[in-house]
């Protein structure tokens, strides 16, 4: 894929789709959206990225390995199951601050369990399509 | 007591992780752990002597009766302080035998964990927590066996005490669910006072069987006894510790245990009689053609532990008293005997007891052991062994039928001359005789080696001497346990001159002259071994083959790596399954008069999938099917909006894209696009597809007349903002009501993506290699 324009153009929309995925992400409580749909839209932003640049440019946005997503998002999500047992609830109870945070609304523990999905979804995608696509080389 | 067996699993764990940094010469330290718990378990002796039983109870899984009850009466606390008592003579001897080895602190943590599940089992008091303890020890001591993992001989054989003990285990298992639902209780306690219930039970023999080839598989009676033997692979101290008090002796303890409730019919006891004399003569003849120390040692205890299963099969208040004696007499002169020939092998680096003699020079004190021990096996006047063997052959006297008792009884005889013989070879032969020159040069004894055995051969003579001390402290009250009513059966040491007094002195002089006049050579082994064609342990080998033959049929056929095959069969099964259902058990009504009609775009929509789907198939280009599938899926996602499910209509555009890419990805590496399937493969993918077609039509169809059940997306969309604070019900649901789910789906999609990396990166490896 050599062409200037779709380079450009990926160039652009890496970013916008990043806040897009966040946004659906957030909304999700509310509308349309969630962690899982947000995952696979910012996987697609760095695969349109892998397709304009290659490979290795994608593979820099990354610090350690993709892979290094999926436990840390598990661990999220597995906290804010357990965290309700430190208040003395059965796992997985959600639990709320009382006053709804700007722009992002009510946070409890639900969000940082869809957090948690976000990061697996983009962690699992992207793991498994850098490595196909690393070994058809 | 729970902490007492507890304990054990969490010191065993601490081994395991830690271990590693505990230096060689403090492993003795140990020992402690073992010889407190026979201490605190010796602090009950005078309680269970008024019969009062030390319950202990716990909840696990109260709602189908599965609770962590432990009870101790004289049956288990005679078990206990056998296995704490023999455990900490071996935790003692374990410290010098395996001085230096870089695993030792793997083996003692195995070794406390199988201590552990044998005190689980000899003092749980619910048949389920005894099966879960028992295939604790099976999974322990195969840990033990197969200690030397670098010997392949080791492993195999540790899978094979593993296999024989573990498919026991599962008969095991389904008999104690069967007698537990004929009582309606998993309490043993229960069980044993509901005698006459399961006397009555149509399912009493099925029960009884079942429980039988658990017992026969772990206590090693024929056609299951090869397991054993082959056992022997393993260090020394374990063949010791599980041979002689515990391992071997669970399948006893629970036949004794349940002697009570199921005891007193024919059926129990005639299999019991046959099998046990069967087992006893069986290996005690194949002891004479042993040459290995140990390999003579484990078919004796095979022989042992058929006569103890005989006993229990003539079940007289003799024989069970006889029973009870007779396995702590076994137990202190097996393990002596094991311990002496671990000695030996350590020190001399060999076991072949035609090589063997004159060790009496290099070691004198073991020599002295060895003697007593002997004494003990032979069955002679003033040992424990006597007074058992007294019994053995005054029960073996009493059973009535003159043909049946003459037989057993000259069974009985026969196998014990071979097992006293066993012992001359075991604990005479070797010290006996000029020395060779190699053994010259062996140092003095360690004393952690030379303890235990001289410990144990010194309390078999002492309670031989002072029968009436063990018999108040223990056997007594094991007795009552088993008989369940008062027996009046003093031990002496001197019967007066009877009939079993002859025959005891006939048996003694017999092993002996056959000693003398015997020797044992490596060509009757070799011998012996041409019947191994025939031998029940055969049967293994076919069952293993046949096992490993239908697993490569079962892959070649099912897991044949080809996508469309698996696609096909699936698509098959749920063809056949659904299929039957649907026709055979609900009335099809095909009603199309609530349809509406097509709108434009729907139409529009529609006729885009048709000529998608009709490229795909027919195009002769990758690309273009992998292009023509993905409108399909983009299509079915204007469905979902126009029908109100924008959430699913996300998820599948997006999901629809990046499979688009994987595919575009791995197109490169598959071989050019070909037309080679033949027409009549062709025809018969049209049939199932257009069979999978029709059905899934009629299934929606059907879901149109049937009444649509509003109740559960009422529920939620109902609670979803006041409970959950959500308005999007869909997530709602994901990430709070069935958030379990989810969570387990991010498990799946994480192996999913761990197998992909591994089987990629492994393959690059590979061909790295070449």
């Amino acid at each position: 894929m050599k062409s200037t324009i779709f380079k450009v153009a990926a160039n652009y929309l890496l970013p916008l789709l990043l806040l897009f995925s966040v946004f659906v992400l957030l909304r999700g409580h509310y509308e349309s959206g969630g962690g899982f749909v947000g995952g696979l839209i910012a996987s697609i932003a760095f695969v349109l990225h892998f397709f304009a640049y290659g490979l290795e440019s994608a593979r820099s946005f990354f610090r350690f390995s993709t892979a290094t997503l999926i436990p840390i998002g598990l661990s999220i999500s597995l906290f804010s199951g357990i965290l309700p047992m430190f208040a003395g609830k059965p796992f997985m109870t959600s639990l709320w601050f009382k006053k709804p945070v700007a722009i992002i609304g009510s946070v409890g523990t639900p969000l940082f369990f869809d957090i948690g999905v976000y990061l697996i979804v983009v962690g699992v995608t992207l793991t498994i399509l850098f490595t196909i696509s690393e070994n058809v080389k | 007591m729970f902490g007492a067996v507890i304990a054990g699993f969490l010191i065993s764990l601490g081994l395991l992780l830690f271990g590693k940094y505990i230096k060689s010469k403090y492993f003795f330290l140990l020992a402690l752990y073992p010889i407190s718990l026979f201490a605190y378990f010796s602090g009950f002796i005078t309680k269970i002597n008024q019969q009062l039983d030390i319950v202990y109870r716990s909840e696990w899984v109260p709602q189908y009766g599965i609770n962590l009850d432990f009870r101790l009466d004289g049956l288990s606390l005679m078990f206990t302080l056998l296995i704490t008592g023999i455990g900490s003579l071996i935790f003692l001897y374990t410290h010098k035998y395996l001085y230096g080895n870089k695993h030792t602190d793997k083996f003692y943590a195995y070794l406390t964990m199988f201590m552990s599940s044998m005190l689980g089992v000899v003092l749980s008091d619910n048949l389920i927590a005894l099966i879960v303890f028992w295939e604790l020890t099976s999974i322990s001591s195969f840990f033990l066996i197969g200690f030397n993992t670098e010997d392949e001989k080791s492993r195999k054989n540790a899978q094979l005490a593993l296999a024989i003990t573990g498919i026991g285990g599962f008969f095991l298992l389904t008999g104690l669910i069967l007698s537990g639902n004929i009582i309606g209780s998993y309490s043993i306690q229960e069980l044993l006072q509901s005698r006459e219930l399961l006397h009555n039970s149509p399912y009493y023999l099925p029960a009884i069987a079942l429980i039988f080839l658990g017992a026969f598989t772990k206590s090693a009676q024929f056609p299951f006894h090869f397991w054993l033997p082959n056992a022997m692979k393993a260090p020394t101290p374990v063949s010791a510790y599980l041979h002689s008090a515990t391992m071997v002796k669970a399948g006893i303890y629970l036949l004794a245990r349940l002697t009570p409730a199921f005891g007193g019919h024919i059926y129990w006891n005639t299999t019991l009689l046959i099998v046990g004399a069967v087992t006893m003569l069986y290996a005690s003849i194949n002891t004479l053609y042993k040459t290995d120390l140990k390999g003579i040692l484990a078919y004796s205890t095979i022989a042992v532990l058929g006569m103890l299963t005989m006993l229990l099969g003539i079940g007289t208040d003799l024989a069970l008293k006889g029973l009870v004696v007779f396995i702590v007499a076994h137990a202190l002169y097996k393990a002596s005997l094991f311990l002496i020939t671990g000695i030996i092998d350590h020190e001399t680096h060999t076991r072949d007891v035609t090589v063997l003699s004159g060790l009496r020079k290099v070691m004198p004190l073991l020599f002295g052991a060895g003697i007593l021990t002997l004494l003990s096996n032979i069955g002679f006047p003033y040992s424990l062994g006597f007074i058992g063997k007294e019994m053995i052959y005054e029960s073996t006297l009493g059973i009535s039928g003159p043909v049946l008792m003459w037989s057993i009884a000259a069974v009985t005889i026969i196998s014990n001359i071979f097992i006293g013989y066993s012992g001359y070879q075991v604990a005479l032969k070797p010290f006996v005789g000029p020395i060779p020159e190699k053994f010259e040069k062996i140092k003095p004894l360690s004393v952690f080696l030379l303890l235990p055995p001289v410990l144990l051969s010194v309390a078999g003579i002492f309670y031989g001497c002072f029968p009436y001390i063990a018999d108040e402290i223990l056997l007594k009250s094991a007795t009552l346990s088993v008989t369940r009513h008062f027996t009046d059966l003093p031990l002496k040491v001197w019967h007066g001159m009877s009939l079993t007094l002859v025959l005891s002195i006939l048996t003694i002089l017999a092993g002996a002259a056959l000693y003398i006049f015997r020797k044992q050579t490596h060509r009757q082994e070799e011998k012996m071994e041409l019947l191994d064609a025939v031998k029940p342990e055969q049967l293994y080998n076919y069952l293993k083959t046949g096992v490993k033959r239908l697993a490569l049929f079962y892959t070649q056929v099912m897991h044949n790596g080809y996508l469309r095959i698996y696609i096909m069969t699936i698509i098959l099964f749920i063809i056949c399954v659904v299929g039957y259902k649907l026709f055979t058990e609900v009335p099809i009504q095909i009603n199309t008069s609530s349809l509406s009609t097509f709108r434009l775009y729907e139409l529009t929509v529609f006729s885009i999938i048709i000529v998608a789907i009709m490229v795909t198939i027919f195009t002769s280009s990758r690309l273009t099917a992998i292009a023509g599938m993905t409108i399909v899926g983009y299509c079915i996602c204007l469905m979902f909006v126009f029908y109100g499910a924008p959430d699913l209509a996300m998820t599948q555009f997006t999901i629809d894209t990046l499979t688009s890419v994987l595919f575009v990805l791995v197109l490169f590496k598959l071989p050019p696009f070909m037309k080679y399937a033949r027409a009549t493969i062709v025809t018969r993918d049209l049939l199932i597809a257009v069979a999978f077609g029709t059905l899934i039509s009629i299934i929606t169809f059907q879901a149109l007349v049937s009444p649509a059940e509003k109740e559960v997306s009422r529920f939620y969309a109902d609670n979803a903002y006041l409970a959950a604070k959500g308005k999007n019900v869909v997530n709602v649901i994901l990430v709070d009501y069935r958030g379990f789910d989810t969570m387990i789906e991010s498990i799946v999609l994480t192996i999913a993506a761990l197998g992909v990396y591994s089987l990629l990166k492994l393959q690059i490896k590979s061909s790295d290699k070449e």
